[in-house]
């Protein structure tokens, strides 16, 4: 049973999501190898060996430059006829979710979305998804192959175990629908201090901090706790936080060891993104907020108070 | 200009929401609506027809009540409705829905072709991609600025490392984000004469859709079963009298969080 793994980069790095997948597919075992699509992208195929994949399938060519999900389906039907895998798994992300539906829709191949585990059970992969805002989790399989899964972000963590890759060039033809969208222009988002995918303590502000000024209290928790700054969907779309920090559906799914939340409500689109996370704190004013459904230390209280007393406490006990 | 809005009915937001243990599929007996996030794509296609001239049809896949939804579309402003209604095609998954889909949207030859971010029911995000490649067309997602340019669509939109701007030929599809528009109500006129816009439901054999391609049959993915969610462990909630802070701190020394 060979298991594609989808390795999604971005300068030059293999994004943490893809590698988290790939952990969790060598774990489960069988014959597991990478994907890399791109131009100019033979060092990151083989970057992947470091993570344990033995065998890397790697499409190379100017015209998949842009990361665009398009002619990436026309790569994976490559990939995927070449190696005659099985399953074909992606960490769910803008593109990796464009390409995983394009692929299902080519292939006629069953895809699974929202994916947090998988297993191999008779030699055939399920997956576990949660659904109804997460009240109750669905046991997902396919009838035919391949399989195609995406699976939720955050949902594992990468594991560096050394090692070398095989790289195996594909080529493939790209369709001229494929390459009828092009991409005018990137514009990176600058984000300052740890990202939010690295972070093993995120602080999380919503609009219960009052104002932009009001993030203030995060970046000073998340600087006395080593930790990085997180924002709310609500926030982001009002113009307070850059959407590099947003976490929730429309943005990252996160699962720090730490989670603070300061005056965020807890909705739905917010807590699939975050309640991967180890310990999860919520600090509100309001006693029925959703998120104490699902905070492990709820704090009903005035923010105002008790963040910066927190900051304070915390550095005097990080030393 | 000819734009197609896919829309979905969802239960509504206010109804519990259930998966009947004997299908394991959504009960969709009880109060639906259209699903919210497709409301904005409904007023991106006005939009675009105010200002480019044209029509706006809306479609949909899914059980004849789905007209409800339909109806209050074409009370924002939409010119007429497509419902691919067929019993054979309850529990429909990507691949059967995306075929059946686009089958329908072969014979209306749209310009452009829109949709919502996301369905409520299915958490879904993935349709557009699945209906593009059978459409074989160019496809942007997650658009949150949208503009015609000539022969072209042109889409702004967020990703995880900051903004896109791409840019396709027309005949496109284009999923929206929510983040697009701030849709507006129907008004009353418009509810009264949403009853009276041409509204045409076909089957399935109607469209060209073979019975093995729909419903299971024509779905690739199967559900075996269902759980609770894992438990969550002890969970310790309290009002601040002033000493929170120093409660928190401890708990979170205690557990090495610090």
């Amino acid at each position: 049973m060979t298991t594609l793994v989808f390795l999604e980069h971005h300068d030059g790095a293999i994004q943490k999501g893809s590698l988290g997948v790939l952990a969790r597919a060598l774990a489960v075992g069988g014959d597991v190898a990478g994907v890399v699509v791109g131009s100019g992208v033979a060092d990151v195929a083989a970057s992947a060996g470091a993570f344990g994949v033995g065998n890397v399938y790697v499409v190379d060519d100017p015209a998949l430059e842009a990361p665009l999900p398009q002619p990436r389906v026309d790569a994976l039907e490559a990939v995927v006829a070449a190696s005659g895998a099985e399953n074909v798994l992606f960490a769910a992300s803008v593109l990796s979710a464009d390409v995983a539906a394009g692929l299902s829709a080519r292939l006629d191949a069953g895809l699974n979305w929202d994916v947090t585990d998988f297993s191999v059970e008779n030699g055939e992969l399920r997956g576990k998804r949660p659904a109804l805002g997460d009240t109750v989790v669905v046991d997902v399989a396919w009838t035919s192959t391949p399989r195609i899964a995406l699976v939720r972000s955050g949902a594992f963590d990468p594991v560096e175990t050394g090692g070398t890759a095989t790289v195996h060039p594909v080529s493939v033809t790209l369709q001229d629908f494929s390459t009828a969208a092009r991409m005018v222009e990137q514009l990176q988002e600058q984000a300052t201090g740890p990202s939010i995918e690295d972070a093993d303590v995120i602080v999380a502000g919503g609009r219960g901090l009052g104002s932009p000024d009001g993030f203030k209290l995060a970046e000073e928790l998340a600087a006395a706790l080593g930790g990085a700054v997180a924002a709310t969907r609500a926030v982001v779309d009002a113009g307070w936080y850059p959407y590099s920090t947003q976490v929730g559906q429309t943005g990252k799914s996160v699962s720090p060891k730490l989670y603070i939340a300061l005056g965020i409500s807890g909705a739905i689109q917010h807590k699939v993104g975050m309640q991967n996370s180890g310990t999860i704190v919520a600090i509100n004013k309001d006693p029925n907020a959703p998120i104490f459904d699902f905070a492990d230390f709820g704090v009903v209280g005035d923010l105002n108070q008790v963040a910066p007393k927190l900051a304070e406490l915390v550095r005097a006990r990080r030393g | 200009m000819k734009l197609v809005v896919c829309v979905k009915q969802v239960p509504d937001a206010n109804a519990v929401r259930r998966i009947d243990p004997a299908t394991n599929r959504l009960d969709r007996t009880g109060e639906g609506a259209l699903n919210a996030t497709d409301v904005n794509a409904v007023e991106e296609a006005l939009r675009l027809k105010e200002a480019h001239g044209g029509e706006v049809v809306v479609a949909s896949f899914g059980p004849a009540k789905a007209v409800d939804a339909l109806r209050k579309a074409l009370a924002m402003g939409a010119d007429r409705a497509l419902l691919v209604s067929d019993e054979a095609a309850a529990g429909s998954d990507l691949v059967a829905t995306s075929y059946a889909l686009a089958k329908a949207l072969e014979r209306e030859e749209a310009d452009l072709v829109l949709f919502g971010q996301q369905s409520s029911d299915s958490d879904g995000a993935v349709l557009w991609a699945a209906v593009a490649d059978r459409l074989r067309r160019p496809m942007i997602s997650q658009v949150a600025e949208l503009g015609i340019e000539g022969a072209s669509v042109r889409g702004k939109r967020q990703t995880e490392f900051g903004y896109d701007v791409i840019s396709a030929p027309l005949p496109a599809v284009v999923a929206v984000s929510d983040a697009i528009n701030e849709p507006r109500y129907p008004s009353l006129k418009g509810i009264m004469g949403a009853k009276s816009k041409p509204t045409e439901t076909l089957t399935l054999a109607e469209i060209g859709v073979e019975p093995d391609r729909a419903g299971a049959n024509g779905s690739r993915t199967s559900v075996l079963g269902l759980g609770p969610p894992p438990a969550k462990g002890n969970q310790v909630k309290i009002d601040d009298d002033g000493s929170a802070a120093d409660k928190l701190v401890d708990w979170l020394a205690e557990r090495k969080l610090l």
